[in-house]
C-alpha cells in the first residue's frame, strides 16, 4: 500500500509499504477514506519528540471502512467508522475508569521502558506517534491495522459525510476535554491560546458549556478571525500585551480558566524561549512552555489551567511560585478520545456541533509531503488538511 | 543438603519480600522490621543475598485472584508470556515439570522443577532439584487488591548461576537486566489476562517479537 513515512527532520515521503494484517484476535483492518495532518504531527516533522524512526508511518487522525476483522471483533466488514487515536484496550483499570489515554495494555511490553523511565508508568499506545507510544503505524495510509477494533472505532452512519465526524478521531474530543479540564463555570472567562485546530474546538466547546466569554490568543489573522466567527474575543499577541489585556478584559481579576493549546513548540520573544530553541536544535530539549508559563500568570487566584497542548520532556524557568501561591488547578493529557465519541457524534448529528468550516485543504495522499510543509510553513491560510487515498492527483 | 539448600531459600525468598501467609501478624513485623528497617520489599533494597541473585516485580490485574492463579499453575501456559521460556513438560502429577529456557545462540537450558509449596488461589512457589543447570527458586503469589483493582501478583525469582561452561551460558543469558525481564513478562501476563492477547504494533504477521525470534 502506499503511506506516508517519516524520515527525518521535515523529511516525510509517500511510499509503497507492506500492507497491513490481522494478528491479534480483536483487530480490524480499516480501508482509510479520510485522514488529516494533525497540529502534533507537526512535532514529529519538526524532529522534537524522541522514538521516531525512519520509514514509520504516521497520521493519527482517520476513519475509513472495516475491510477485515479478526475473530473477536465486534466491527462488520463494509462498516464506516472513525478511530480514536488513542489505542485502549476496554478492560483494564484505567480504562473501566474511562482514561482511555492512560491504558495499561495497548503500549507493547518492549516499547514500555522508555515512557516509564520518562514519566514513572509508561504511556498507553496511540497511532502513528513514535515509539515511546508503541510504535503502531498510523492512519495516513491507503490502509491501516487497529487493535482492539471492539473497545475504539465508533461506528457512522451513512448519511454523515467524512468531514463532519472524521475530528471525532482526535481534535474535536480533545478540545471538548480541553473544556472539560477548565471546570468552565456560567460566569467565567475563558483564555485560550492558540486558535489552531484544537484551540478553535475549544473556544467552540467552551462557548456550547455556556462560558460567559471566550477569548482566543494567536497571532494569525484568518485563524483569529475564525475564533470570532466562533464567537469569541480575539486577542493578537503580537500587537497586544496580552496579560495586560487579560486583566483588563476579565475586569482586573485575572481569567477564570486558562487553556494552552499550543503545546511544547510554543512561539515567544522572551529570553528564556529563545534558549529553549537552542537546546531543542542541539537535542537536550526543554519544552518551550512559554504560552503555559504565560497562562499561569494570567490565570486568577483560584483559576483552573487546561493543557490539551503536547509536551513531551522537561521545561526550564517555571512559574511554580505563581503555581502554588495561586491556588491553581492544573489538568492535562492525552484525550481520552473513546469516553466522548458518542456523544459528540450526537452533537454533531444534531448540528450542535459542525466541525467542517475548519477545512482549508484537501488532498490526495500521495501531496501529503507538500500537506506538511504548507501546514507547517503557512499556518495562517492551512488551517486544516485532509488526505484522501483514493482522491485524484492534480498536479 | 537438598534440604539445606530449601532453608536456605526460604530465608532468602522470605528476605526479598514475600509477604507469605505469615501467621500473626505481630511476630511477622517485628521480623520483618529485623531484617530491613521499613516496609518496601526486599528486592528492591540495594542489598547481597549471598552468592544469589534475587528480583521480582509486582503487577494489578483486574481479574479475579483464582482466575489468574489457575492460569499460571497450569505451567505450559508460561511460555505464552515468558519471553525465556521455549517450553514447560509436565512430568506426572505432583507438579514436577522440566523448563525449557532460551540460551544464547539458539540454545537452551533444561531446569527441572519441583513445587516446593502451594496455597491454592493465593501461592505457588517453585525450585530447581539438585544438579540443575540453574540453582533457581521462583515464587508467585497473588493476593486481592483494594475494591475493584482485581489482583496483586508478585513474582520473585531467585538464582545462582553454577560455574562451567553451561554456567557461563546462563549467566549471560540472566544478567540481561532480570528485573526488567520479570516485569515485562509479568505485564505480558496482564495483557493476556486482561484482554486475551498481547499488544503488538507490528503491521504484519512475520513483524512480530515472535515470528522474529522464532526466525532468529
Amino acid at each position: 500500500m502506499r503511506a506516508l513515512t517519516w524520515h527525518g527532520t521535515r523529511d516525510v515521503r509517500v511510499e509503497t509499504v507492506d500492507d497491513p494484517e490481522i494478528i491479534n484476535p480483536r483487530d480490524a483492518i480499516v480501508k482509510i477514506t479520510s485522514t488529516a495532518i494533525c497540529g502534533s504531527d507537526l512535532h514529529l516533522y519538526d524532529g522534537v519528540i524522541p522514538g521516531v524512526k525512519p520509514g514509520d508511518v504516521l497520521g493519527h487522525e482517520f476513519m475509513g471502512e472495516v475491510v477485515d476483522t479478526g475473530r473477536d471483533s465486534t466491527l462488520k466488514k463494509g462498516q464506516r467508522v472513525v478511530v480514536p487515536f488513542t489505542i485502549a484496550c476496554g478492560g483494564c483499570f484505567h480504562c473501566k475508569s474511562q482514561q482511555y489515554s492512560a491504558c495499561d495494555n495497548s503500549n507493547p511490553v518492549e516499547k514500555q521502558d522508555m515512557s516509564a523511565t520518562l514519566y514513572g508508568q509508561p504511556m498507553s499506545g496511540l497511532f502513528g506517534y513514535s515509539h515511546l507510544t508503541g510504535g503502531y503505524s498510523g492512519g495516513q495510509a491507503e490502509y491501516v491495522r487497529v487493535p482492539f477494533s471492539d473497545v475504539g472505532p465508533i461506528v457512522v452512519p451513512d448519511h454523515l459525510e467524512d468531514e463532519k465526524v472524521l475530528f471525532l478521531s482526535d481534535i474535536l474530543p480533545t478540545g471538548w476535554m480541553a473544556a472539560e479540564n477548565a471546570d468552565i463555570q456560567p460566569d467565567d472567562t475563558v483564555a485560550v491560546w492558540g486558535c489552531g485546530p484544537v484551540g478553535l474546538f475549544a473556544i467552540q466547546s467552551a462557548i456550547v458549556m455556556g462560558a460567559a466569554r471566550v477569548i482566543g490568543i494567536d497571532h494569525y489573522p484568518h485563524r483569529l478571525e475564525l475564533a470570532r466567527k466562533l464567537g469569541a474575543d480575539i486577542v493578537n499577541f503580537r500587537e497586544t500585551d496580552v496579560r495586560e489585556a487579560l486583566l483588563e478584559m476579565s475586569g482586573g481579576i485575572g481569567v477564570d480558566a486558562v487553556i494552552d493549546a499550543v503545546g511544547m513548540e510554543s512561539h515567544g520573544f522572551a529570553i528564556d524561549n529563545m534558549l529553549d530553541v537552542a537546546k531543542q536544535k542541539v537535542g537536550i530539549g526543554a519544552d518551550r512552555a512559554s504560552a503555559l508559563k504565560q497562562a499561569i500568570l494570567a490565570v486568577r487566584f483560584g483559576g483552573k489551567v487546561s493543557i490539551p497542548g503536547v509536551y513531551g520532556g522537561m521545561t526550564d524557568k517555571w512559574p511554580l511560585g505563581a503555581m502554588m501561591e495561586k491556588g491553581l488547578q492544573i489538568r492535562g493529557g492525552q484525550t481520552h478520545v473513546q469516553k466522548y465519541t458518542k456523544d459528540l457524534l450526537a452533537k454533531i448529528e444534531d448540528g450542535t456541533l459542525d466541525t467542517t468550516f475548519l477545512i482549508s485543504h484537501r488532498l490526495p495522499l500521495e501531496d501529503a509531503p507538500r500537506g506538511y510543509h504548507c501546514f507547517k510553513e503557512e499556518q495562517d491560510s492551512w488551517t486544516k488538511v485532509v488526505l484522501k487515498p483514493g482522491m485524484e492527483t492534480t498536479a | 543438603m537438598e534440604r539445606e539448600t530449601r532453608n536456605r531459600f526460604g530465608g532468602l525468598l522470605a528476605a526479598a519480600g514475600v509477604t507469605l501467609s505469615a501467621g500473626l501478624v505481630a511476630s511477622f513485623l517485628a521480623r520483618r522490621r529485623a531484617w530491613h528497617g521499613d516496609d518496601a520489599p526486599g528486592y528492591t533494597q540495594p542489598r547481597s543475598f549471598g552468592d544469589y541473585d534475587v528480583t521480582g516485580r509486582s503487577v494489578t490485574i483486574r481479574e479475579p485472584r483464582q482466575k489468574l492463579y489457575e492460569f499460571w499453575r497450569d505451567f505450559a501456559n508460561l511460555p505464552r508470556f515468558m519471553e525465556n521460556l521455549e517450553e514447560v513438560r509436565q512430568q506426572g502429577d505432583d507438579g514436577d515439570s522440566v523448563w525449557v529456557i532460551k540460551a544464547p545462540a539458539g540454545r537452551s537450558v533444561e531446569v527441572e522443577t519441583k513445587i516446593a509449596r502451594e496455597e491454592p488461589g493465593e501461592l505457588i512457589a517453585w525450585r530447581s532439584v539438585e544438579g540443575s543447570d540453574i540453582d533457581t527458586e521462583g515464587r508467585v503469589t497473588f493476593e486481592d487488591a483494594p475494591g475493584e483493582r482485581g489482583t496483586r501478583v508478585k513474582l520473585i525469582i531467585a538464582y545462582k548461576p553454577p560455574a562451567g561452561e553451561v554456567g557461563k551460558r546462563v549467566a549471560k543469558l540472566f544478567q540481561r537486566e532480570p528485573a526488567i525481564q520479570a516485569r515485562h513478562d509479568l505485564k505480558r501476563f496482564k495483557m493476556l489476562m486482561e484482554t486475551g492477547e498481547i499488544a503488538t504494533s507490528a503491521r504484519t504477521a512475520d513483524q512480530t517479537r515472535a515470528a522474529q525470534q522464532e526466525n532468529g
